[in-house]
């Protein structure tokens, strides 16, 4: 039945109206839509960005910038085909791959963690391309599959998934890992794995739970302890989400209003601009600016699902719902980290977060999304 | 070119079905995306519409704090309104790290800072070290009690010293300095221990507590009631703004009984003598001077006294922290007379008229003891009124047999003796008038005939602070009544200025079976000062006003019975001398001043206490000091003020002199020194 309501339509409409603005930028591979909720989220972002940098206009321009320089970089990539994307795919996958040996060897290290690769004029973590690359790479490899995909196949996919998301696990940067980890295994789940494997792999990684407990760093046990007890170490480890839960259930059903909130402003809510600056949203504007912005989230991937559901083919439709589904697991981390339903992990929230390389890289796959969407080839039935 | 090339095996895909399985599968995504939202949204609305409350009050928990802010402390004054202690304000030299930078700039500016204010080694380790221990962003003190020249240095050049600030607060300030300095006490550091006693709440903010005199004794009065300011503070604790304001209460001024000018010219008369001066005003039991030599700076104590001052007052071998009014317990010697003698009329085992006769010494029968009269040479015949008079011992040995230990000891006890007199002040001594239960209980012995005589003459295990002393001769001169001592006289509200005044406590009156017997004794220490013969009569003849008084001369060290005593007490050693005591009120006739003087070592009650009690006397009840501390020679030209160049004849004064009898309107002149008179002096 969704597959009826969701029949892809072909062609133009059959009563096509005067040529608007959403033709116009149609016509420049931009879609509407997507453009607006973008555009909404971010400025939502910058807003509260305002509030939870403590007032710093500096800081609210530098990520205004940034998502500026997403959008341009955004536009650029929804120009090119989404073919030129699957057949370069591969390339872009193995040079991610290469910067992710290099940034192990040679990188800076920030907060513990060697994440950046410098390259004087551009400073970035390669991390970042491979949220690009992984989607289009495995979507690109099964295309060339017979779908559902044999035990090969899903080997090979495996494979391609595993190599990198270890690569950055050792930075260690586990939030990373794991949304490339959903990037390419939410390809190969709309790619058809067959429910018996997955299954399998659930019991597997049961089974091997403890063996991958041991192998946690010790910080990284630490937050998966906290998440079941926060009160239980107030001052360590459970202070970011005992201050993050005190900030969201003091903002109460319509909040402290915009720039009232004083878990941030007062300091008492680490990383408040960025993983947890939900944490000062629902402060500032409560629950029901927290239906707002989850509506808003959940529109943009209903919205690349549909982009994915009206897909051409094989590749872009693997494309375009790997990245729908791996931008929800990035909200639905974050919050679920903010308000203690998930352990602490580095994900930030997107578009709303400060961060220059997550905006960019993101608005860059919603580019390729949007090459999906406007690049239509006239099919034969 | 296509890294993945297809393989022949999988050329053949059947689009259709793969778009159909990609459908199916986007079904499945959308129903995860609902679940996962849904999970969010049940959780939000747990923590915000749920939980809300709690969480709001944990968010307000994390910003708010309450900062006490400390009362004033109320402020005392003597009874005319001089003031006694006082908030003075202090500046404090403070410096913020934080706005200094690192430890190279602090060690910079502390060298620049001493070329403006003073600054010891002391000064400089204690602040390197306090900021050790507190914020950076807070200030720290570097120096307290800065002069009025170091701010003004400082203030000239005090762009360059990012950092450093100075404050006024307020220090509490003794301006009389060590003049009634026991009285009046001091404040000083609260100790732990002092907070646990005290309920906490009641000294929020404050770091100062009184600790002795007067400062101890109404310290709930004085300390006033903290107020406390909610601020909002950031996560370190830095304050940030004023949320709420919860005002306090200011501590209550003090009006006390005494009079800073006799204080002071007690202070003077006692010379460089140890020992105690107290003034009571019968009437009502307000204590009009109280001095304890030697005294000392109590504002030493403010703000934390240095150890090296305290132990120096601690070794000091005259021991000035020392309240001899209250704690010192000595023996009254002759000053117990009085009261004896009230006692063995009272009780009936003597008539004013029945004598004795006194032969220098006596034995008790079947003894072979010899108790000695002061006088070696005897006073012959001695009847109550001479007794009393010259202060015949064998006169009292006499009277205390006939009384026994058990009604002396009754008697004695009226009259406050042996358990403290529960003045408004701290540390005060019970004292000891013994009795058979007591040696029995503190001795394992039992009671002795002879040591009644010695109790008879105040001496033996007698012991007395100088207030009993003077409460005792209070309630003579009240004739069996008066009133507790205390030092409170009112206490006034600091913002509404009304003053409620101390309602004296009368003590349980003295009833005696004929009041005519007060008239008995009283007439004879009228004598004391106002006969040719009585032991006083050098101090008393030339007052303006009638005096009635003991001597007493109480012996510090005992006299083996082969031993005679130095006939001179100044050719003794000073620690073996007699202690000097007398007690008088005045005037006689309408009692408004009773006063003891305890003078350590002083040798004679007559030549030495009685001129220090004439002196409170006169300020007292003349408003200056009439008497002139030179025996027996007084020059005429002293004896009516009138006749003092360039002082007016107060008027009070005027109307006294009408009222005192003839005697002490007669010119000296007419009563010249004689040597019997020299020799009288020399009492016991």
């Amino acid at each position: 039945m969704i597959a009826d309501v969701l029949q892809p339509m072909r062609g133009r409409r059959p009563n096509k109206p005067e040529p608007g603005l959403a033709d116009w930028l149609e016509s420049w591979h931009i879609d509407i839509w997507l453009l607006m909720l973008l555009l909404a989220v971010a400025g939502i972002g910058i807003f509260i960005q305002y509030s939870a940098s403590g007032h710093s206009i500096d800081g609210v321009i530098s990520q205004a910038q940034r998502v500026a320089l997403g959008l341009v970089v955004m536009a650029v990539i929804a120009q090119a085909p989404p073919d030129l994307y699957r057949t370069v795919a591969p390339w872009l996958y193995a040079f991610t791959i290469l910067l992710l040996v290099a940034t192990l060897l040679l990188g800076d290290a920030a907060k513990g963690a060697t994440r950046w690769l410098d390259f004087g004029v551009v400073r970035f973590q390669p991390s970042e391309f491979m949220k690009l690359a992984m989607p289009t790479t495995v979507a690109a490899f099964l295309h060339t599959r017979r779908l559902p995909p044999t035990l090969l196949t899903i080997a090979a996919t495996l494979l391609l998934i595993l190599v990198p998301a270890a690569l950055i696990a050792r930075q260690p940067d586990l939030g990373t890992a794991l949304l490339i980890v959903a990037a390419g295994g939410f390809a190969l789940f709309l790619g058809g794995l067959q429910w018996r494997w997955m299954i399998g792999a659930l019991a597997v990684l049961g089974a091997a739970a403890p063996i991958l407990w041991e192998h946690l760093k010790d910080y990284q046990r630490q937050r998966i302890l906290t998440l079941l007890d926060p009160e239980s170490d107030p001052l360590g480890a459970g202070y970011h989400i005992t201050q993050s839960m005190i900030a969201i259930g003091s903002g109460g059903t319509f909040g402290k209003g915009w720039l009232n909130g004083t878990q941030a402003k007062l300091e008492f809510l680490p990383e408040a601009h960025t993983d947890f600056i939900f944490a000062v949203y629902s402060e500032e504007l409560g629950f029901i600016g927290v239906l707002l912005l989850l509506t808003l989230y959940l529109a943009i991937v209903g919205r690349c699902l549909w982009i994915a559901v009206r897909a051409q083919d094989t590749f872009q439709r693997l494309l375009a719902g790997s990245l729908a589904m791996t931008f929800f697991i990035y909200v639905f981390i974050n919050m679920g980290m903010v308000i203690g339903l998930l352990p602490v992990v580095g994900v930030p929230l997107p578009l709303v977060s400060y961060g220059g390389t997550s905006a960019v890289s993101l608005l860059a796959c919603f580019g390729m999304l949007m090459s999906v969407h406007t690049h239509r080839k006239l099919l034969a039935n | 070119m296509a890294l993945f090339a297809r393989r022949r095996r999988d050329a053949l895909k059947n689009v259709h079905a793969e778009r159909d399985s990609f459908l199916r599968r986007a079904g499945v995504a959308v129903l995860f995306c609902i679940a996962g939202v849904v999970l969010l949204i049940v959780r939000l609305a747990d923590l915000q519409i749920v939980e809300h409350e709690h969480y709001q009050t944990r968010a307000d928990e994390n910003r708010m704090r309450v900062t006490p802010v400390a009362p004033v402390r109320g402020l005392i004054y003597d009874r005319n309104g001089t003031l006694l202690a006082q908030n003075q304000p202090a500046f404090v030299l403070e410096v913020t790290p934080e706005q200094v930078g690192n430890r190279t700039a602090m060690d910079e500016l502390l060298a620049k800072l001493q070329h403006v204010i003073t600054l010891t080694d002391t000064d400089i380790t204690r602040f390197k070290d306090r900021v050790r221990k507190s914020p950076r962003y807070r200030g720290v003190p570097l120096r307290s009690n800065l002069t009025m020249e170091e701010v003004a240095r400082y203030e000239i050049d005090r762009h360059q010293f990012p950092g450093v600030e100075i404050n006024a607060g307020l220090t509490r300030n003794y301006p009389f300095g060590a003049t009634a300095s026991h009285l009046v006490g001091y404040v000083g550091g609260i100790s732990e221990e002092e907070l646990k006693q005290a309920n906490e709440s009641q000294f929020l903010g404050l770091t100062q507590i009184g600790k002795n005199g007067v400062e101890k004794s109404q310290e709930d009065l004085l300390r006033g009631e903290p107020g406390a300011k909610i601020i909002e503070a950031n996560a370190y604790g830095r304050p940030l703004r004023e949320l709420d304001y919860r005002r306090g209460y200011p501590g209550r001024n003090l009006y006390l009984s005494i009079d800073t000018k006799v204080q002071t010219v007690a202070e003077q008369a006692m010379g460089n003598f140890q020992g105690s001066v107290v003034a009571l005003d019968p009437r009502n039991g307000e204590i009009i001077a109280m001095v304890s030599k030697p005294g000392f700076d109590p504002q030493l104590f403010v703000g934390g006294i240095d150890t090296a001052s305290y132990q120096t007052l601690l070794n000091d071998p005259t021991r000035p922290l020392f309240n001899r009014s209250l704690q010192g317990l000595y023996p009254p010697g002759s000053t117990v007379k009085p009261a004896m003698a009230l006692a063995g009329l009272e009780y009936g085992v003597v008539t004013p008229e029945h004598s004795e006769y006194c032969k220098g010494e006596m034995t008790l029968p079947g003894s072979s003891r010899k108790y000695r009269c002061w006088k070696r040479t005897g006073h012959g015949a001695v009847n109550m009124l001479e007794g009393v008079k010259r202060s015949c011992d064998i006169y009292f040995y006499n009277l205390a047999t006939l009384l026994g230990i058990d009604r002396m000891h009754e008697a004695m006890t009226g009259f406050g003796l042996g358990h403290a007199t529960g003045v408004d002040l701290p540390l005060e001594k019970d004292g000891l008038y013994p009795s058979r239960e007591w040696k029995r209980r503190a001795r394992k012995e039992n009671w002795y005939p002879g040591e009644t005589l010695n109790t008879g003459i105040g001496q033996g295990y007698v012991l007395a602070t100088p207030m009993q002393l003077a409460q005792m001769v209070a309630r003579i001169a009240m004739r069996g009544g008066g009133y507790k001592p205390h030092v409170l006289h009112a206490t006034e509200d600091p913002i509404t200025r009304k003053i409620t005044e101390i309602v004296p406590e009368a003590l349980p009156k003295i009833d005696l079976k004929d009041n005519g017997t007060w008239d008995v004794v009283i007439a004879a220490m009228e004598a004391v000062t106002q006969e040719q013969g009585g032991t006083a009569y050098a101090v008393g003849r030339n007052a303006p006003y009638r005096i009635a008084a003991k001597t007493g001369s109480a012996q510090v060290a005992g006299l083996r019975q082969d031993e005679t005593r130095p006939q001179k007490q100044e050719e003794m050693p000073l620690r073996l001398r007699d202690h000097a005591l007398f007690i008088a009120f005045a005037p006689a006739e309408a009692p408004r001043i009773a006063v003891a003087v305890m003078a350590e070592h002083g040798g004679h009650g007559a030549s030495i206490a009685a001129p220090i009690a004439r002196q409170v006397m006169d300020q007292y009840l003349l408003g200056y000091v009439l008497y002139n501390n030179e025996k027996a020679e007084v020059p005429s030209s002293r004896v009516t003020p009138a006749l003092v160049p360039g002082l007016p004849v107060p008027p009070e004064l005027q109307q006294m002199l009408q009222q005192t009898a003839p005697a002490a309107a007669t010119p000296p002149a007419a009563v010249p020194a004689t040597p019997a008179q020299q020799e009288d002096d020399d009492d016991r």
